[in-house]
């Protein structure tokens, strides 16, 4: 599984300027009774400041499991991180103390979750909870930060906040919770937001609105955005640039307008002809055939290759590494210039 | 809130009456005659029986002897056993030994209990964990009748011998709260060790709730995550049993008062029955009936408190 690129940053866009974020060649596994699941092999991706991330994928990919690693909420064990480095301004955050590590977590570091109705507490005031953030890791009083919490749901556009402050979750509609979710993850002006899967549970009217609500929050903080999704209709007008990973590696990545132009991977291209559009109506909807591959018992060579339908002999045997197509561009396909030209059929 | 509560005690009203009619209609169905019972082998003047079937109703149907009942209940009196005795008089002071002997058990249950579950799920499949549940399988696998037995040998007799001091009164209650604390303890244990593992898998649900996980995301401290976050979600089945063990602990006095020779209601219940003491049966099924339900009541206005998803429904 040697892979020389993948050790160079392959995403970092100055080079010999440490990145806002930079997670390099990170492994993630999970011991279990089965045996050991490799969910994470090697990823590198950066972000800077004011920059946002699209990372994109099926479940099971890892997209989540990178972002939880980042996070440092990883159950571990069963979770262990063998190899690899997640930087945050230059500093190895796994080789921090829990102490240093819990003084960036949701502070500087934050995090949105996908459901917010189970993510958030049932029995507390979305008041209680967001004021949380302020009283515990700023000392605030209770008064002061009910305050906070009223500023930051009027900012995320909670209509009436200072009346529904002491409302409980379930009293609130799906996107009303995820902005909730979303003002308590900004409190503290993090530098970092990580958006897992933040609209997969809403109405497509609602999702709109939230990520409308991400990208606008992002320009006015200049926060770097990690945004994890399977959709990729959803990232298109948010992401600079898209990271799509496929078995626990990153198969390409671009920036967000040349992937959707000209994909560089077979599994990019499935994914992006897979989306339904107006101007193919009536046609049948493209789908990837096939599973993606059980992490304990991963095909050889190409991950992909089980499903793909440009296979050639070697994609069995080699492993592809994450060939240099440009400065930001890459992909993990061994025929990455005939899937780009269009010539390979 | 105050809906809530009014719909609860207002629910409260048919369980009463359902269930004091059932006891009613099984203690008075038991075969024999509760007057021929009184008398033992002897013959009973035919008068005399007659009269007193006239004065505690006992020619009448079910039905209408369950209302006479219910009118005197309302009006606070028990009614008289059939030797003329106030069955109130029969009660004195021994619902006291009963409740407090329940009380002190539910308080060695709560602590122990919850404390041994918390720690348990904590140390999840560790060997505290193992040790804990095998505990608790021995708890509920042997029975009051042989830990009682056996606790009063060790702690009280033996200890006292080896000791010279008497830490647990083995009998009465004389010692005040020290002659509670053996027996109290011999009434939980079986209650304890339902409750640590009713912990132990509450809390180790919750644990892995994403609750948890965001306040771990938002940096809060450990403690922190488990003593509020956590915890005061994985309470309300913990209240839960709790309040409906503090009934099943009174009835289950019975075994526990007679090892320890407490003069609560236990033992009364088992005499009274033995002789056929139905208005006395009856009377104190009643009263044990009543706090089921009142605790019952408590729980769910505690419930209210805990969990919000229930107060606004």
């Amino acid at each position: 599984m040697k892979n020389p690129s993948i050790d160079t940053h392959p995403l970092a866009d100055e080079v010999g300027h440490e990145p806002l974020l930079a997670v390099d060649n990170l492994h993630v596994e999970f011991v279990t009774r089965q045996g050991i699941v490799r969910a994470v092999n090697g990823v590198s991706y950066t972000v800077n400041a004011g920059e946002s991330l699209a990372v994109l994928g099926e479940s099971g990919s890892g997209k989540s499991v990178t972002a939880q690693a980042i996070m440092g909420i990883l159950d571990m064990p069963p979770a262990r991180i063998p190899k690899g480095e997640i930087r945050f301004r230059g500093t190895d955050m796994l080789k921090l103390s829990d102490q240093a590590r819990s003084q960036i977590r949701g502070q500087r570091i934050a995090m949105i979750f996908q459901d917010a109705l189970s993510a958030l507490n049932p029995v507390f005031t979305v008041g209680w909870q967001i004021s949380e953030m302020f009283r515990v890791h700023r000392g605030m009083s209770k008064r002061d930060g009910m305050k906070k919490a009223i500023e930051l749901m009027d900012r995320v556009r909670i209509p009436a906040a200072k009346q529904r402050v002491n409302d409980y979750p379930h009293q609130f509609s799906g996107g009303m919770r995820q902005r909730i979710m979303i003002a308590m993850s900004i409190a503290l002006d993090p530098e970092v937001l990580i958006a897992d899967e933040p609209t997969t549970a809403l109405d497509v009217t609602v999702q709109a609105q939230i990520m409308e609500l991400l990208a606008e929050l992002q320009r006015e903080s200049n926060m770097g955005l990690i945004l994890i999704t399977h959709d990729l209709g959803v990232v298109a007008d948010v992401a600079d640039k898209i990271a799509v990973m496929y078995a626990g590696r990153i198969v390409e990545h671009a920036p967000v307008h040349d992937l959707y132009k000209t994909p560089a991977h077979p599994y990019s291209k499935g994914l992006l002809d897979s989306i339904p559009r107006v101007d193919q109506k009536g046609q049948e909807l493209y789908a990837i055939k096939g599973l993606p591959p059980n992490l304990l018992d991963m095909p050889s060579g190409c991950a992909f290759h089980p499903r793909c339908p440009y296979r050639r002999d070697n994609c069995v045997t080699d492993v592809p590494p994450l060939y240099e197509i440009s400065g930001t561009r890459g992909s993990a396909c061994h025929y990455y210039r005939e899937v780009l030209d269009g010539t390979l059929g | 809130m105050g809906r809530y509560v009014i719909r609860r005690l207002l629910q409260a009203i048919p369980v009463l009456l359902g269930t004091t009619f059932l006891i009613f209609a099984i203690v008075y169905a038991l075969p024999g005659d509760p007057l021929q019972a009184l008398a033992g082998e002897k013959r009973v003047d035919p008068v005399f029986a007659a009269t007193l079937r006239e004065q505690f109703h006992l020619n009448e149907p079910l039905i209408v002897r369950y209302g006479y009942y219910l009118r005197d209940i309302v009006s606070g009196n028990f009614g008289t056993t059939f030797r003329g005795l106030p069955v109130s008089t029969i009660f004195e002071g021994k619902f006291q030994v009963t409740f407090k002997l329940s009380i002190t058990a539910l308080i060695f249950e709560a602590i122990i209990g919850v404390g041994l579950g918390l720690w348990a799920a904590l140390r999840r499949g560790r060997w505290e964990d193992k040790g804990i549940l095998a505990i608790t399988l021995l708890m509920v696998s042997v029975p009051t009748l042989v830990s009682g037995f056996v606790l009063q040998l060790v702690l009280g007799v033996k200890l006292k011998q080896s000791t010279g001091i008497d830490f647990f009164p083995v009998a009465g209650v004389q010692d005040g709260v020290r002659s509670y604390l053996l027996p109290g303890f011999v009434l939980a244990m079986v209650s304890i060790a339902y409750l640590t593992r009713l912990t132990r898998t509450s809390l180790m649900e919750t644990l892995r709730a994403d609750y948890v996980r965001t306040a771990v995301a938002k940096g809060m401290p450990r403690r922190r995550v488990l003593g509020r976050h956590a915890l005061r979600n994985s309470l309300i089945p913990m209240v839960t049993y709790l309040g409906a063990d503090l009934g099943t602990l009174m009835g289950g006095a019975v075994i526990t008062e007679t090892i320890f020779n407490l003069p609560g209601i236990g033992q009364q219940l088992f005499q009274s029955v033995y002789l056929r003491e139905n208005p006395v049966v009856v009377g104190i099924v009643t009263v044990l009936v009543l706090i089921y339900i009142l605790a019952n009541l408590v729980v769910d206005l505690l419930y209210a408190v805990l969990d919000p998803r229930i107060r606004y429904e």
